[in-house]
């Protein structure tokens, strides 16, 4: 199949086995999510295709290539990530860090072409950041400096984004925004997300993982049902049906909190 | 302006290598300074009354301050390389134990007369290897396999940790071998200093340096990466733990290099790499040009200083360095919204 596969994998850290035969695929062009609770193995999974972590067993594909041996390099051309990395040490102007996403294509100490700087400018106009180039990045706001990385990922150019909780610290505004933007882009997306309510209304499918297992994977109504949501997360929650998108929503109630008596 | 700037210190270093040459308790005109320099070079002819101007000029003077613009520009470009490396902008070059572990080599060659056979650089020696000895216990210990391999915050305080362990080594010798020539010797190399500087002493370190800078500015983009973080840098196609090798055998063997000559020369290494951030901003394709011909100006104009201020009594390098660098650092600080790792 063309897309992003995980096949079988299998991730160990410390002697524990984080991820345990994970598959699960990412349809070419679709928007995928990863959700589950903490500590359920949904970054170490995010690792092994953006090649931080080699897996203990299995393999990621892309396109039925195996991405998870070869040169870094030659990988990063097809898969950018937008991780949960703080966005830099350094004081860059905000075009020279989105400037940085091409390094992969750039051989050594060559300097970005007249190619690179129009994909440079393309990926800060389609996040909206073109007017804050010349400004350094860590006197950004956080919604700033998240769509900076999110431009440069995309200045990578790939065919796959993952992304790592890119919501984050967002206001409400800028989540949707990015959010939105991962659909416009037609790019094929892997996303690790916590808010069950964003994943239902960006991802074309869900996988649950709970404890390092796949326990649940498919469409938004499929996956997140009153009984999985008790199961993987132990809370209640209600599902409801969006009034104007028609989307799965849950809607939560602190716990022990006592139905409204019926009028 | 980055290419301004270039050719604005290309210049000026020129000038002040050849200003630095002529002034001293004897001085000497530009003019005559390049005329000395000249002859020296293509084995011209000078009158017979200025035979002891030309040897101090050529001897003395042109191999010390040739030492200075060269270390001056090693240690800035390893200091920007350390402060990539463990991605901490309190870094230097030192931060890592080497210059403990050079004094240890250094005063270990002195007691037990080893060496010999490498004659009056036999200390130089010493200390270069104590050097490189340090740079590989601290690798060896910080080393960690796995995710994310050695860890900046690790080799930080293994370094750290190392320098005590090395300090207490000299102290400890010290004791053993109460001799004056022991502690003048760790004062020396702990202070730093550019009089010890002949021809015989300049080609290896002036080689190392060189050949040091180029290889860090070919890796300029990826240490621009490395400050992203390291899972943002693999995903960028750069291997970190390459990187980090790469970049801690190159600043070890440069650092290495200049000890041996110079000693532990402070501060350039640390605030060099911080004036040309401010002034220029932080990609090390430009850092790496810029902050060796700044450093190299600095190291000379200090060395001036130090040799002619007080003359014939030798200011202390680090007396001087701080004298000049800390204003210029402290005005450059407050004018500019100077900011590193969201500080």
């Amino acid at each position: 199949m063309t897309g992003l596969s995980l096949d079988g994998l299998t991730v160990a850290a410390g002697g524990r086995e984080i991820v345990r035969e994970l598959s699960l695929d990412v349809a070419s062009g679709s928007v995928v999510g990863l959700v589950g609770p903490n500590g359920s193995g949904k970054s170490t999974a995010l690792r092994c295709v953006y090649r931080t972590l080699r897996p203990l067993r299995g393999t990621v594909l892309l396109d039925g290539e195996d991405l998870t041996t070869g040169p870094l390099r030659q990988s990063a051309r097809r898969v950018a990530a937008m991780t949960q990395d703080h966005a830099s040490d350094l004081d860059f102007t905000v075009a020279e860090l989105v400037a940085l996403g091409r390094t992969p294509h750039l051989a050594g100490h060559r300097c970005p072409g007249p190619d690179d700087l129009r994909i440079c400018r393309e990926a800060m106009d389609r996040v909206g950041v073109t007017h804050l180039a010349d400004r350094g990045v860590l006197t950004l706001s956080g919604g700033e400096r998240q769509r900076v990385l999110a431009a440069r990922a995309l200045a990578q150019t790939p065919e796959v984004l993952v992304l790592d909780e890119p919501t984050n610290h967002l206001d409400i505004s800028y989540q949707l925004g990015l959010l939105a933007l991962l659909r416009e882009l037609g790019t094929t997306v892997l996303v690790v997300l916590h808010d069950l309510n964003l994943a239902a209304s960006v991802c074309d499918r869900i996988g649950v993982l709970s404890d390092g297992r796949l326990v649940a994977a498919g469409t938004p109504a499929e996956v997140l049902t009153p009984a999985l949501v008790a199961d993987v997360f132990g809370v209640r929650a209600d599902v409801v049906t969006h009034p104007v998108t028609g989307g799965t929503r849950l809607l939560y109630a602190l716990p022990d909190t006592p139905a409204r008596p019926d009028p | 302006m980055f290419i301004r700037c270039t050719v604005g210190l290309g210049v000026a270093l020129v000038a002040s290598v050849v200003l630095a040459i002529g002034l001293g308790p004897a001085p000497v005109s530009p003019a005559d300074t390049l005329r000395y320099l000249g002859a020296a070079l293509t084995g011209g002819t000078i009158r017979l009354d200025e035979v002891a101007t030309y040897e101090i000029v050529w001897q003395l003077r042109t191999p010390r301050v040739l030492l200075a613009a060269v270390v001056g520009a090693g240690l800035s470009a390893v200091g920007a390389g350390v402060q990539a490396l463990v991605r901490n902008p309190l870094a230097d070059p030192f931060v890592l134990g080497i210059s403990s572990g050079a004094a240890v080599g250094a005063v270990s060659v002195l007691v037990t007369g080893a060496l010999a056979v490498a004659g009056i650089y036999a200390l130089s020696v010493g200390a270069f290897a104590g050097a490189l000895v340090a740079a590989a216990l601290v690798h060896v210990t910080a080393r960690r396999r796995g995710p994310g391999g050695t860890s900046p915050l690790r080799l930080v305080l293994t370094g750290v940790a190392m320098a005590y362990a090395f300090q207490a080594a000299m102290a400890l010798l010290i004791y053993l071998v109460p001799q004056g020539e022991a502690t003048a010797t760790v004062l020396y190399w702990t202070l730093g200093g550019f009089g010890a500087a002949t021809w015989g002493s300049l080609p290896l370190v002036v080689v190392v340096v060189l050949a040091g800078i180029t290889a860090l500015r070919l890796r300029a983009r990826d240490m621009d990466v490395l400050a992203l973080g390291d899972e943002t840098a693999a995903s960028s196609g750069v291997d970190t733990a390459r990187l980090r090798r790469e970049l801690f055998v190159l600043t070890s063997v440069m650092t290495g290099a200049m000890v041996a000559v110079s000693g532990a020369i402070g501060f350039v290494g640390l605030i060099v790499p911080h004036l040309v951030r401010m002034v220029t901003g932080a990609v090390h394709a430009r850092v790496l040009v810029l902050a060796p011909l700044v450093g190299a100006v600095l190291a000379v104009w200090v060395d001036l200083l130090s040799r002619t201020v007080v003359a014939p009594r030798e200011l202390p390098l680090g007396v001087v360095t701080a004298l000049v660098g800390v204003p210029v650092f402290v005005v450059l600080l407050r004018r500019r919204g100077y900011v590193f790792g969201g500080v």
